[in-house]
């Protein structure tokens, strides 16, 4: 099948409203005998069956958590963009669109990015009239912050906790649907299949985790906000159940899988401290406005450190390395998560992480608690020679604008980044590859949308920092429920789908046999052991930096690991009962199915572009090196088995913008 | 270090339950207290047992979903921190480790230590909203400035993550530290007068048909809460309700 992406004709900043003009409505008394299932309550999924419902279509929402408030869009930490421009620093649309499409490395679809810098500034209205509680200055208006990889301060923000407000906001528009019955909340369920009927999805297969009973529902259209696949690499900042199995069931009945290979490392994270560690905790983006990035310049000064004769805080200034500073002048500490990543790697494989394990850099507020202290003793008329007081004037503005992470700092790590600068390291974060999407953010299969982290759609190969939100929320309040409504619009007459028909059959006796085979299974070894085995393999061969001898030894042992979880696995309880080892066990059989895709594609992709690097093609100044002949989106689709699978290509093509050398010195 | 844990086992919610005690040994300082039940429960699977059920997800503390009594107190020893984000340090070699559900009649059990929290859900959907639509088409979000410490407050409170912890808590099992974060989150916020008679009411109302009992200001909540939501919440929604029913 030839790949439509659907962008529509015109210049660039009259598609979307020409588009909304263009397409079919659905009257409100029919959108009332129209269902649509809508997966995962995150900012996209949450935001979206709000606004189907209120729109008068029924709406039936999964989550797998207790409550659609835990969904993991509530831990992301920095902010949100939008190009509202009320710094008056000379942002506008245009910009917004300019820095994602280059922050992306040049491998986003433009039409699809200059949409979301359009609605950007909507989501902030719309959140402001939901009652989130943004950052405000003494003025009573809304503060803004800035992000890596732009010049101007755009990123609305609630502390470090801006994600979960909106995300309480996007549940709230939620409980008002639920509490008027258009939308069925179906808590604590995971899906496990799509079903296609007539070509068209019309339902899913669910389990229900507390009793185990396996459920059929339809509708006459399926929504995936699924979010992200980062913990194929076990050790992530995702939640524990973050999972693909949604995004992969849609992918093998059908739904091309973009971009699989790229993959955010954030550079901010808390270095893993041990084998036992069960995820990885982020520090956010944020803190890189206030915090700089250093090691020493030193080898035996990184010795003294590690065996604790030198603290960091006695090392002399023209004794550190401000890396970033020193290699990207123009953006300084505030590059792209790709480029501060790779930098991090860079100086710690040269031997100068500063912690045990040699996977440690500085991150460092001293500077800052200086420059606000001394604000502040300015403005109270107090000494500013005063080094203890500037220092602790200072250290209070820090705490207003990043108290809860510095808290979360000294939890896990038992240190106080007051005074002594905190130690960080890159971490999988985020993942830009996802279910192929059309324009109108359909998939490759009628019917079946994928909206958010689990789409591929505008991040291209990097995902700047505050943008994930804006994403989820455009799509799930302001593009969606307008797309959505053209494909339903022949749907008026179709009435309700039955769940008894020879296709929800065939998808229930699958899962049924699936779960069979696991619990009956038993193996020696238990799913966590499988997946911290392909989490290894991961990030040992396709993380920061991959190279094809790595990528091809990294498919064979996938394919092997997973041969010996179906051997192997071994699952205790039963099927029909709570039991989050078998949950777990069928996530982890789709990451190992996944993970192999994965490096193939980042074995077929021969060039360097944002988050994905291969040795092989970089700069004389080891930055990425992106190749013309790849300009394309590589859409797989499902043929049996992973090496199986087929390369689609959607060619990329910029009329607004120039595709040059992705600079940020 | 070792340590010996004595954990709530219950199958089911119709299961009477029973603590049932399991040593450890070499337990690091530098685990979280949910890897170190991980460690114990790859011990149980290994062994051909069945591990401990427990509610955990982001395991950075802001999800909400981790909810366990530990020594008597919700989310262990520590102050402003969820389970997930203690650690081992906070423990001795040689100590005993009661783990035990949240216990309240509004939270039954479903399975060792998960509860079922659904009543929190429900009393949001009977009111925890502003009546907005979602199309976008409000007006410009800085054409109402609010002052900045009622922004904040209204900050302060929305940050509870409704893990639970004030109702297991407190002698009463109420939910008003709960319910009166959300009121007062909206009564502080000027988009959220409009509804405001209303929204008190029936979200007490639905708080009372739940089955959460009264609050008796002993404070219990305020000194468990993992994200410090204040006891100023409960008396602000005390003269919300108060001002309502005489308009109601």
């Amino acid at each position: 099948m030839a790949l439509d992406s659907k962008i529509p004709q015109g210049p660039l900043a009259d598609k979307w409203t020409k588009h909304k003009n263009d397409i079919n409505l659905v009257n409100p008394a029919n959108k009332r005998l129209i269902d649509i299932i809508v997966v995962g309550t995150g900012l996209a999924g949450g935001s979206a069956a709000a606004t189907l419902a209120e729109l008068g279509y029924n709406v039936k929402a999964f989550c797998f958590q207790d409550s659609p408030r835990r969904a993991h869009s509530i831990a992301a930490q920095g902010g949100i963009n939008a190009a509202k421009n009320y710094q008056g620093d000379g942002d506008s649309t245009y910009r917004l669109f300019y820095d994602t499409v280059k922050g992306g490395d040049y491998r986003s679809r433009e039409s699809n990015v200059y949409r979301l810098a359009e609605v950007s500034a909507n989501i902030i209205d719309q959140c402001v009239a939901q009652g989130v509680p943004f950052a405000r200055d003494y003025g009573g208006l809304l503060d803004n912050r800035s992000f890596g990889g732009v010049l101007v301060s755009r990123t609305f923000y609630a502390k470090g906790q801006t994600g979960q407000q909106l995300l309480l906001g996007a549940y709230s528009a939620m409980n008002r649907q639920i509490g008027r019955g258009k939308i069925k909340m179906h808590t604590r369920h995971e899906m496990l299949d799509v079903v296609i009927v007539d070509g068209k999805a019309r339902g899913i297969i669910a389990r229900n985790l507390v009793t185990g009973e396996i459920e059929r529902h339809s509708a006459h259209a399926v929504v995936l906000g699924t979010g992200g696949y980062g913990n194929a690499f076990y050790l992530s900042t995702y939640a524990m159940g973050s999972n693909v199995t949604a995004a992969w069931k849609a992918h093998k009945r059908g739904a091309y899988f973009a971009n699989p290979c790229y993959t955010q490392i954030h550079p901010t994270c808390i270095p893993v401290s041990g084998d036992h560690q069960s995820k990885l905790t982020l520090m956010s983006e944020s803190l890189r406005n206030d915090g700089r990035i250093w090691v020493p310049k030193h080898l035996n000064d990184v010795e003294a450190i590690r065996n604790g004769s030198l603290k960091p805080t006695e090392l002399a200034e023209e004794d550190r390395d401000y890396y970033l500073e020193r290699r990207y002048p123009a953006f300084g500490n505030l590059v792209p998560r790709d480029v501060a990543s790779r930098a991090a790697k860079e100086r710690c494989d040269a031997g100068y992480g500063v912690n045990k394990t040699g996977e440690a850099v500085y991150l460092d507020f001293a500077a800052a608690f200086m420059r606000y202290g001394k604000e502040q003793a300015h403005v109270k008329g107090l000494d500013e020679n005063d080094d203890t007081l500037v220092r602790k004037l200072g250290q209070e503005i820090v705490k207003n604008k990043y108290g809860n992470l510095f808290q979360m700092y000294e939890k896990i790590v038992d240190q106080n980044p007051y005074e002594t600068p905190m130690m960080i390291y890159p971490a999988v974060h985020y993942t830009m590859g996802g279910i192929w999407v059309d324009y109108n953010l359909m998939t490759t299969v009628p019917g079946l949308y994928a909206i958010g982290e689990a789409n591929f759609s505008d991040h291209g190969a990097n995902r700047l920092g505050a943008s994930a939100l804006m994403q989820g929320l455009a799509d799930g309040y302001f593009v969606l429920p307008y797309t959505i409504g053209d494909y339903l619009a022949d749907d008026i007459r179709t009435g309700p789908i039955s769940t008894d028909s020879k296709e929800f059959d065939e998808a229930e006796k699958n899962v049924n046999e699936t779960i069979d085979k696991l619990i009956n299974n038993n193996g020696s070894k238990s799913v966590d052991h499988f997946h911290k085995q392909l989490g290894k393999i991961m990030w040992n061969k396709c993380g920061m930096a991959r190279n094809e001898k790595d990528l091809k030894e990294a498919i064979t042992e996938i394919a092997e690991l997973r041969e010996e979880f179906w051997k192997e696995v071994k699952i205790p309880g039963n099927a029909d009962e709570y039991n989050e080892e078998l949950a777990k066990a069928g996530r982890v059989a789709d990451f190992l199915e996944l993970g192999e895709l994965f490096a193939k594609d980042a074995l077929v992709r021969e060039e360097s572009a944002g988050g994905h690097f291969r040795d092989e093609y970089q700069t004389p100044e080891g930055e990425a090196m992106r190749r013309k002949e790849f300009q394309f989106v590589s859409a797989w689709e499902f043929k049996g088995e992973p090496k199986d699978a087929v390369l689609h290509k959607e060619e990329l093509e910029y009329e607004n913008i120039k595709v040059k050398e992705r600079s940020y010195k | 270090m070792n340590l010996t844990l004595k954990i709530w086992r219950q199958k089911n919610a119709k299961d009477t339950g029973k603590i049932v005690e399991y040593p450890m040994t070499d337990v690091s300082p530098d685990m979280s207290f949910l890897e170190m039940l991980d460690v114990l429960n790859q011990d149980l699977i290994d062994k051909g047992e069945e591990p401990v059920a427990f509610d955990h997800d982001c395991r950075e503390g802001i999800c909400g979903m981790c909810s366990m009594f530990v020594n008597g107190q919700a989310h262990g020893p520590d102050s402003m921190v969820t389970v997930c984000q203690l650690h081992m340090r906070s423990f001795k070699d040689g100590d005993t480790i009661f783990i035990e559900p949240w216990r309240a009649t509004a939270f039954p059990v479903i399975k060792d230590l998960i509860v079922d929290r659904s009543a929190f859900d429900r009393i949001q959907h009977a009111g925890g909203f502003i009546s907005v639509n979602t199309s976008g088409n409000t007006q410009d979000a800085n054409s109402i400035p609010i002052n900045k410490h009622d922004a904040d407050t209204a900050f302060d409170a929305a940050t509870c993550i409704g893990c639970g912890a004030c109702v297991a808590s407190c002698k009463n099992s109420s939910a008003m530290l709960f319910v009166s974060a959300k009121v007062s989150q909206f009564a502080l916020l000027p988009q959220g007068q409009v509804e405001a008679t209303d929204r008190v009411l029936n979200m007490v109302q639905q708080m009372d048909d739940e089955g959460f009992g009264n609050c008796t200001n002993t404070g219990a909540c305020e000194v468990e809460c993992p994200k410090g939501i204040s006891l100023e919440n409960i008396a602000r929604m005390n003269r919300e309700y108060l001002s309502a029913s005489f308009k109601g």
